[in-house]
């Protein structure tokens, strides 16, 4: 109990970041173990899924919706969210396609397709960020906006004939390596070094925790959100690039309804839909758990309907079984004589925390 | 002696002016929305004269009567500061349950019809034992349960389609009957909105949701069973879904385990649009339902005024943007005359 108190108390305490980490790198680890035991299992027990070949699919798979869980992570840990990232892919597809219809080379469209995707996440930032509207409402009104425009750019028609020198390399591999693999694993590195060893890393975490806290000490909350947007929509440029060049064909469908994939995977790799915790270790391991499970079902010939069943309970039990873990922890302790307390200045403190 | 008898008397009637802004703020939302169902309605029928043509509107009745259901169990949830993302996947399972049990079990029609609302509750009872007991925010919430039913639905259909040939020729006739020119599915869907309207403005019950969305906290010190309430609050939404998905498999016919697929966004845009704050405490289920009539009217005008129907997305989009922008110019406004009158009185 001696041991507990202070640990309780620690929220008020100027070591409370400690204990933050020290909570979410249990889940963390937890993910993370999940995920490595799962790889295993099917590497031993699913035929075919520990061959290169599968791993280069699993890859291909798994890209789009690693790379727009990055900068999601970072919104949705600083309490905001981003529900349009699959129309901004939706548009930059189609766009590619009209610029390529139009005569552009294929390598400017591919810069301008990020460019594009950035201004559209800058859309989003001014509504969010500079207005200070709602991120759920906003990000819904562009979840329609930008799919309606990518309609209205492409109609139901699709652009396909993009030369194979860079669809190939999109989908080839050297060796055991896919192409895409190294770029994709840099972003990752990236994201995790922004957010887990600078400053800006840090200011996210504080705006997620408190903004109102943040604000006062001195960090510039409406930047950061506003580049956190932004971001996020030059990602989504760049997946509306790599999927037209991966399925070799820009349609204003494409990835249409991906947002709550990437947002259940975010999820799942324990980060708070209310913001102020999380990390991308954990957010990696849920990706790739959620994706791999795709895999495996698929090579094992179940049905992708099961996959939405798993998909939604694990995201339920994500989120409720530390919940009761928890409850379970606190009835087990009331059920504990109290001792007498060693801290008698911070008892007043845990009783007053624990009452409602 | 005026002067002394001015303060006491000035702060009622600054009160009322006050009540009376507030009245027309809210008579503001429902006036824009009138005027532009309006003007949209005027506009398509200049160019387009059939667009007022018995069949149109009946369509266009028949095509809302299942938004403003869904929109009225959303309101409800909103308003509580929650979400229901799982409403286009529990009309999804209601609807196909419901067909399945008519044509392969071969239920009476009232009995199937009431087993599809009961499924509807069933899920709304698992959304809301998740959010109040299991303390799962109401969005991963029904994430979470909006993939879960979806994949009942899928395993359950596997594949599968329910045809209208299958279903008894009551409840289909169920489905296109009409009394006095206006379908029956049509009629449902206005008394169940005008019922859960009343309950939320005149219960005390249904005022204890605008309390808990205004500040959970306040509720729950006031004394407000909060858990109760957000259970009945999920309860209703699932309940109306599961009606929404009755209503489905009567007007379509033709169920297959996609039905309702992705409408959940549609019916959120609606509830905004209809001036129903995102973050609860505030809006009506008049304000959602002329929400969800007026995007319908989009849906259907857009053809009949020869505009590109991939136009449509784009619009919905912009209007729910225009919608909170719009709330938020109000809200900066409305704060600053009260700190105008406040400071005043001091």
């Amino acid at each position: 109990m001696s041991t507990d108190t202070p640990l309780r108390t620690a929220d008020t305490a100027p070591t409370a970041p400690v204990t933050r980490t020290r909570r979410t790198l249990g889940w963390d680890a937890a993910i993370i173990a999940v995920t490595l035991a799962f790889l295993v299992v099917a590497s031993l027990g699913v035929e075919h899924f520990g061959t290169a070949r599968n791993f280069g699919f699993l890859v291909l798979d798994l890209a789009p919706i690693l790379l727009l869980a990055l900068p999601m992570t970072l919104i949705i840990i600083t309490g905001d969210i981003d529900l349009s990232v699959a129309s901004m892919v939706g548009l930059t597809s189609s766009a590619i396609g009209v610029m390529w219809d139009a005569g552009l080379p294929l390598e400017t469209i591919l810069v301008l397709a990020v460019v594009l995707g950035a201004i559209l996440g800058a859309v989003n930032g001014f509504f969010v960020a500079v207005l200070g509207l709602p991120a759920l409402a906003v990000t819904i009104g562009t979840l329609a906006l930008y799919r309606g425009l990518s309609y209205v750019l492409l109609g139901d028609s699709a652009v396909a004939t993009f030369p194979r020198s860079f669809t190939g390399w999109t989908i080839g591999s050297v060796g055991w390596m896919p192409n895409i693999l190294p770029g994709l694993l840099l972003l990752v590195a990236v994201f995790a070094v922004v957010l887990h060893a600078t400053p800006a890393g840090r200011a996210i975490y504080a705006i997620g925790a408190n903004v109102t806290a943040a604000a006062y000490a001195g960090i510039r909350v409406m930047r950061t959100r506003f580049l956190l947007f932004v971001t996020s929509g030059a990602v989504a440029g760049l997946v509306g690039a790599f999927w037209t060049m991966r399925f070799s064909s820009a349609r204003a469908d494409n990835a249409f309804g991906l947002e709550l994939t990437v947002v259940a995977a975010v999820l799942l790799g324990g980060v708070s839909i209310f913001g102020g915790k999380g990390s991308l270790p954990g957010v990696f391991a849920g990706v790739v758990l959620l994706m791999s499970l795709q895999n495996a079902l698929r090579l094992e010939r179940i049905s992708t309907e099961a996959l939405t069943v798993v998909t939604g309970s694990l995201l339920i039990i994500s989120v409720l079984l530390p919940n009761v873990l928890a409850r379970v922890r606190t009835a087990l302790r009331r059920r504990r004589p109290p001792e007498p307390d060693q801290t008698p200045t911070a008892a007043p403190a845990a009783q007053r925390k624990e009452s409602p | 002696m005026t002067t002394t008898t001015r303060p006491p008397s000035a702060a009622p009637e600054r009160q009322d002016q006050w009540t009376q802004r507030l009245r027309g703020l809210f008579g503001a939302r429902i006036l824009g929305l009138v005027l532009a169902l309006a003007i949209l309605i005027a506009v398509t029928t200049l160019l387009n004269p059939r667009f007022l043509s018995g069949q149109s509107v009946r369509d266009i009745l028949l095509a809302a009567a299942i938004s403003v259901l869904l929109a009225s169990g959303m309101t409800m949830v909103i308003l509580t500061r929650g979400i229901d993302l799982s409403v286009g996947s529990v009309l999804g399972l209601s609807a196909f349950g419901t067909a399945t049990f008519l044509s392969e079990y071969e239920l009476a029609v009232p009995l199937a019809v009431l087993l599809g609302v009961v499924i509807g509750s069933l899920c709304g009872a698992i959304n809301g034992a998740l959010i109040t007991v299991g303390g799962v925010p109401p969005l991963v919430a029904t994430l979470g349960t909006l993939y879960l039913f979806r994949g009942i639905v899928y395993f359950w259909a596997g594949g599968s389609r329910i045809s209208a040939g299958d279903m008894p020729r009551s409840f289909l006739d169920f489905g296109t009957a009409r009394i006095l020119g206006f379908p029956y599915l049509t009629l449902i869907a206005v008394v169940m909105a005008i019922a859960v309207g009343v309950y939320l403005a005149r219960y005390r019950s249904g005022r204890d949701l605008y309390a808990l969305g205004s500040s959970p906290e306040a509720a729950r010190l006031a004394g407000i069973p909060a858990t109760r309430r957000l259970m009945g609050a999920y309860i209703m939404a699932g309940t109306l879904s599961g009606l929404g998905g009755v209503l489905y498999a009567a007007r379509y016919g033709t169920v297959d385990a996609s039905a309702g697929n992705g409408l959940e966004l549609d019916i959120v845009a609606a509830v905004v649009v209809g001036g129903v704050a995102i973050f609860g405490g505030s809006g009506t289920v008049f304000g959602a339902a002329l929400g969800a009539l007026l995007l319908t009217v989009i849906n259907n005008a857009l053809p009949s005024l020869g505009i590109d129907q991939f136009w449509q997305r784009a619009i919905v989009g912009a209007l729910i943007i225009g919608a909170i922008a719009l709330d938020r110019i109000v809200a900066v406004r409305t704060a600053a005359a009260a700190r105008k009158a406040t400071t005043h009185v001091h």
